[in-house]
Order: structure tokens, then sequence, then C-alpha cells
């Protein structure tokens, strides 16, 4: 594999995806237990899911906006086609965004109470449904189904995301990122029964995740062959899937023995090793079949000043990130 | 409805809705962190109040500017592939540098609005610094993309491609500097006028309650100084719009004839197949020398380019119009205030400029949005100047009408939304006698 920029730059927009699912997707999975707390400890646990996330949601946010700048910027050809070929889904995703973001923003901020329910479940259910559509969208640009064809998408605008396995890619993601959002609440709260709470709901979707990951995988046989080939055949990828296997299971095990702190550290390795498997799987394309990461790439003083600015952006945003956490406690 | 329409829609009403935001997202931090900065020196606890409840209407306001910026962002390849196709490598530079950006300013949003227990006052200030400065720069940034497709640099063109792409050269385009300029200055009017007009709304109702009186200081003081110097960046962007697009200038104007010491028209209605514009006062020589510092200067009218190319021209000339309009009542306003204060006078105690202020709170919006349709549809056909046209850079997505009405359904639904949000806030605001305490 050679390292030129336009793979650096390539790795760089799958770290800040990475980003996005490990901080903002857990947010995501945050407003799923919203929605489905119940018990005599309801309200408890929505205060602790509000409590963790209203002071960085915006900023974890912000990741999904990087990955697709860098797309853009790096890799025109393959944003002007997942934008025209996915455009529905893609639609339907930023409805969910604006719907989740704006409504915990009301239900925060709204002087009457009574109404914040409402907001509440708004931000819920678009918290749910997100997560799916962002996963449909990504198991489709995995399916290898987009071709265009003078600039028409030539399996239609419906068909390479309406079928099995993206839909199936769209609950593993909805899955792991309210497994994500258990085991950090985890954390979140010292009010031992909540932790207790969260601490079932990770154990349960932990069970979940392997499920739907053998599902996934199944169904990659005839939903996505050339990463099922990738992911099948290399030692590499046969590594990572073991590194994968232990991950969550060493999880699964620390939630058990209440180790939350290893739990948090496993389940961040688990999730993004699964997002780095189908990188290097689909790796070169960025959109199969025909949009790779050297066809598509910008010109190279374009790149080059796109790493400049990527790196010098780190500098700045990486202490800034830390102080964050640090001033709410997230580390 | 046509795709290219229903696209062109559904960016318009994406843009209108998301500039509100955009330019509250930039003006109300500085506001926030004037009275933050003003409670730490005088102690006067008021100051914290006033700080506290603006930045709960900054966080809506930045929340909801959050998602529509994220929708934007998708809808330039959403709507216009072929435009990002081309252009993406050209011009996603400044957008990548708005990302950081962003990512700083609602870092230190969160710091901000959440961390009043958490972190020391200075630290604390020095956070709503951060997100009034990089909030500035994210507007910058964006608006050096627009100021692109006006007037496209840091590239060649052969065969219809572009080569020899330099995106340091493209955000250093002719327009960069003083479109970006006028943008910036017309977020802090408009935003510190709404809030001034808001206010002395309050104050008319409640003309004792000093919470609203120094909220009209900063206000007015944010606001005002904006739209005193707003007429001069308005001046040199005109003139490097003269110099540029020529064409979009005549429209502006509704100049139809080539001439020498052309006038400046106030007011008119163009009538395009009669080729001249009607109702107009016109003020001689002026258009040509506000355009090119010169009264006998030629000035190009649209009869000089093909039809084809034309932009709407009575579109863009009665926002022209509305834009400069509101833009000299608030500038004059500003002035009147500023003098009121020179001669020490209380300006919260004149009731006939509180009701003016008032009347003057939605005009720096309707600036900002008439002044966008005034370079947008000014740029028509054209998506990018002179080389891409709008027609070709749209999606072959055939059910664009669809996404259209929901979108207007979903911003017209959310800026209700906002409005009553905002108006409980200011209904719950906190009452401070002259003494300074509640």
């Amino acid at each position: 594999m050679a390292v030129s920029t336009e793979v650096i730059i390539a790795a760089i927009m799958i770290i800040s995806l990475t980003l996005y699912a490990l901080k903002g997707g857990a947010d995501y999975g945050g407003g799923v237990w919203d929605l489905l707390a119940f018990g005599k400890r309801a309200k408890r646990q929505r205060e602790v899911i509000a409590e963790a996330i209203s002071p960085i949601w915006e900023a974890n946010h912000v990741w999904l906006i990087l990955v697709i700048v860098i797309l853009f910027t790096g890799f025109p050809l393959a944003f002007s086609t997942i934008a025209t070929a996915l455009h529905i889904p893609l639609t339907l995703m930023l409805i969910g965004i604006v719907f989740r973001g704006s409504a915990f923003a009301f239900r925060s901020y709204d002087v009457r109470k009574e109404e914040s329910r409402t907001w509440g479940l708004v931000f819920s259910v678009s918290s749910l449904i997100t997560p799916v559509l962002l996963g449909i969208t990504l198991g489709a640009i995995a399916s290898g189904n987009i071709t265009l064809e003078n600039g028409v998408v030539a399996a239609g605008f419906i068909k390479p995301w309406l079928s099995l396995f993206p839909f199936s890619v769209g609950i593993f993601t909805l899955v792991l990122f309210a497994y994500l959002a258990a085991v950090y609440l985890t954390l979140e709260t010292d009010d031992e029964e909540l932790k207790e709470d969260f601490r079932k709901r990770a154990l349960i979707t932990s069970i979940m995740t392997g499920l739907l990951a053998i599902v996934v995988y199944l169904l990659s046989g005839t939903g996505a062959p050339t990463i099922r080939e990738g992911l099948g055949g290399k030692w590499w990828a046969l590594a990572i899937q073991a590194i994968v296997f232990l991950l969550s299971l060493s999880a699964f095990l620390a939630l058990l023995k209440r180790r939350f702190q290893l739990a948090r550290i496993c389940a961040i390795g688990q999730v993004s090793l699964i997002i780095w498997g189908w990188a290097l799987a689909q790796y070169p394309y960025l959109v199969e079949p025909s949009v790779t990461v050297f066809n598509a790439a910008a010109p190279a003083r374009t790149l080059n000043f796109l790493l400049i600015a990527l790196v010098a952006g780190a500098f700045l945003l990486l202490p800034s990130f830390y102080y964050l956490f640090r001033v709410f406690r997230k580390l | 409805m046509e795709p290219l329409l229903a696209a062109r829609l559904q960016m318009a009403i994406s843009l209108a809705f998301h500039i509100i935001f955009a330019v509250a997202g930039i003006a109300m931090p500085l506001m926030m962190v004037i009275a933050e900065w003003k409670w730490l020196k005088t102690k006067n606890e008021v100051y914290l109040a006033l700080a506290k409840h603006w930045s709960k209407g900054t966080a809506i306001l930045f929340a909801v500017g959050a998602v529509s910026g994220t929708v934007l962002s998708f809808e330039l390849g959403l709507l216009w592939p072929n435009f990002m196709e081309w252009a993406g490598s050209i011009i996603g530079m400044p957008f990548s540098l708005e990302g950081f950006a962003f990512f700083t300013e609602a870092i230190f949003l969160g710091v901000y609005l959440y961390g009043w227990k958490k972190v020391n006052p200075v630290v604390h200030l020095v956070s709503g610094a951060l997100v009034a400065v990089s909030g500035a720069a994210s507007g910058i940034f964006v608006t050096i993309a627009n100021a692109w497709m006006n007037t496209p640099a840091g590239f060649e063109l052969v065969g219809g491609k572009p080569v020899d792409i330099d995106p340091v050269a493209a955000m250093l385009n002719p327009a960069a500097f003083s479109q970006t300029l006028h943008m910036m200055i017309a977020a802090y009017a408009a935003t510190g006028f709404a809030v001034a007009g808001i206010h002395a709304f309050l104050l008319l109702k409640n003309p004792k309650n000093v919470f609203h009186q120094k909220a009209l200081y900063i206000a007015l003081a944010v606001g005002g100084v904006a739209a005193v110097i707003q007429p001069l960046s308005g001046d040199i962007l005109a003139k490097v719009v003269a110099r540029n697009q020529p064409l979009k200038l005549a429209a502006f104007e509704g100049q139809f004839e080539t001439v020498r010491g052309a006038p400046l028209r106030v007011g008119g209605i163009p009538d395009v197949d009669g080729m001249e514009t009607k109702y107009a006062i016109e003020i001689p020589f002026a258009l040509s020398l506000l355009a090119y510092n010169d009264p006998d200067a030629e000035v190009k009218g649209l009869k000089d380019f093909p039809r084809e190319l034309w932009p709407p021209v009575a579109i863009v000339h009665v926002a022209f119009q509305i834009m400069v309009a509101a833009g000299l009542i608030m500038a004059a306003v500003s002035v009147y205030s500023f003098v009121s204060v020179l001669r020490r006078k209380n300006i919260y105690e004149s009731r006939a400029l509180l009701r003016a202020l008032v009347l003057c709170s939605p005009l720096g919006f309707i600036a900002i949005e008439t002044g966008w349709i005034v370079t947008e549809v000014g740029r028509q056909p054209w998506i990018i100047y002179g080389v891409l046209k709008t027609a070709e850079a749209v999606t072959p997505m055939p059910w664009l009408a669809v996404t259209f009405i929901t979108f207007t359904a979903i911003y017209i639904f959310l800026a209700v939304i906002v409005v009553l949000l905002l108006v409980r806030q200011f209904k719950a605001s906190p009452e401070y006698l002259d003494s300074g305490r509640r």
C-alpha cells in the first residue's frame, strides 16, 4: 500500500469518522436511552443523559462536518457521486440531524417545563432514526451498487440503499451507538442504582452488537461482496476481526465485573477497529466499484494545503477538546 | 416544478434560514462577552444576569445554526453535485478551515454555557471571547467561498475543466476581502439592532428596569458602530462588483444603457421588456462617481450583454434598493443615538428613540436577506460567475420538489418555535431597579 498524500488524507477522514462514531455516535445513543428510559428511575436516567451530552454534543457533531469537508475538498468526485446516488437517505438523515439538535436545545432552554417532554420525545425519536440512516448510507457506499453513467446513477436513486445489507448496517450502527452510550453512562453518574441501570443496558446491547455483527457479515456475502472478500482472505483482516472479538469479550467481562473504566476502553477499541476493518477492506475504494482514493483525489497542491490545514487544525483542536473533556470530567 | 427551480428554491430557503442563525452566532457571543467583562470590571450583578440571559438565547440560536449549517454543507453536493465535483478542490479549503473554526466555537460555547460554576471567571470570559472570535472566523471563511463564486480565481480553464489549481489564490479572490468585510459588519449591525429593538420594546413597558437599560447600551454600541461604518464597506464592495461583474452592477442599478456620468437610482422598477427603469429618482453622475470615483466614468448597461446572461433584473434591483434603504436608516438612527449619548442624555429616557429602535429592529435582517438575494440572484445564470452555469450544476435527482417543500415546512416550523422560545426567554427577563438590586 503506497503511502501518498491522498492516502494520508483518506486516513484522516476515517479518523474523523471514527471520532464521530465514538463521540457523536454516543450522543445519539444517549437519545436512544432517553427514549427507552422506564421504571421509577426514568426521570433520573434522563437527567444523567442530558447532563452528560449537553456541554459536548455540538462539538462532537462537528466531526461529521469535518468528514464531509475533507471528502469534498480532497475527493470531490467521491462526494458528488455519494451525494447524487444517496440523495434520499442523506436527506432523511439531515432531517433527523435537524430535529435531534433543535429539539435538544429547545428542551434544554424552554422556560415552560411542561412542553419540554414533547421536545424530549422529538429529540429521542430522531436520535433513534438518524444513526440508522447514517448506517444505511455507509452500507450502500460499501455495497458496490453505486455506478454513475454520464453523471446519472445507473441503479437509480432508490435501489442502491433500499436493500437488506444497507439496512442491516443501519441497525448495527444504531445498536453500536446505544452500546457506546450505555458504557459511557456508567461513568457519568455516582448513583449506584443508575450505574446498574446503564450497566444492564450495556450488557444487553453488547450481546446484540455481537449477534448483529454476525448478521451483517453473512449479508455482506451478497450485499457487499468486495468487502467480504477483503475481510475474508487476508491475514491482517482476520487479525483485526480476532482483536475486535477479544475486545468485545473483554468489554463484556469488564461490565460483568463492574470495571467500568476498562469496559469503556475496550468498547472504544472495539468500535474503532470495526470502522478501520471496514475501511481497510474497502481500500482503495471510496465508493465501490468505481471511485477510488486515487481517481477521485484533488490535485496535489490542494491535497498538500489540505494536509497542512488538517495538521495545524489538529494542534488547535486537540488541546481544546482535552480542556473541554477535562472541565466536564469526561477523561 | 422544474427540478432546477426546486433546487434553487431549496438552496435559497436553506441559506435564508441558516444565515439568521449564523449571524446571531457571530454577534451574540460578542455582546455576551462585553456584558460579562463589564460584570468583572464593575461587579454590578446586572451585567452578570445579562450575560447569562443572552447566553440562553445564543444557545438556542447556535444549535439551530449548527444543524442548518450541516444541512447546507451536504446540500452543496445533494443539490449541486457537478458544482462540487468541479470546484471542491478549489474552494474546499475555506470550508475545511471553517470546520476548525466551528469546532473551536462549539467547544468553547460548551465551556461557556455549562462552565459557569466549573471554571474561574477569567477563563470563562476568555472562553466566551474564543467563541466570538471563532464565530467571526467561521463567517469569514464561508463568505470567502461565496466571494469565489462571484470572482473565481486560482485556476486555469482548459477545455472546460479547471487545471493548475491554487487553493490559496482562490481564497484571495478579488471579492474576498470586500465581501467578507460587508458580511461581517452586517452580522454585528443586524444582531445589535435586533437585540436593541427588543430591549427598547421592553423599556417602553418598563422604563425603570436597569437590566434592559444596560442591555440597550451594549446592543446599540455593537449594532450602531457596525451600522455607521456599513455604508463604507458597501461602497468598497460595489467598486469591486463594478470592476469584476459589471453586468451585476448594471442589474443592481437597473442600468440598461451604457453611458458616461451614470446616475444613481433611488427606487424604481426595471421594465426588462421596455429596457428602462421607471419611477426612479435619479441622482446625476452619482453612480459613475460611486463605482469608479469619477463622475464621468462609463458604466456598462445591461444592453451591452447578451440577454441570456442577464440575471432577473427586477428582483435584483428591488432587493438592492431595500438593502440600501434599510442600511441607511440604521446608520441614521445610530448616528442620532450616538449624538444623544455624547450630549449626555440617557437614551432610554427618550421614548421617541426607543420607538424608532423598535421599528428598526428587523431592518438589519431584512438588509441581510435582501443582500443575499442581491448577490445570489445577481450572479445568475451562473453558479461560478462566467465559468459554470447553475443549470449545469444541478443534480439529476428527479423528486426535488418534494425535498424543497419538506425543508420549507421544517424551517417554517422551526422558525416559529425559535421565535416562541425567545419571546418566552425575554418575558422571563429579570427585573432590577435603579439601585442595581433585584
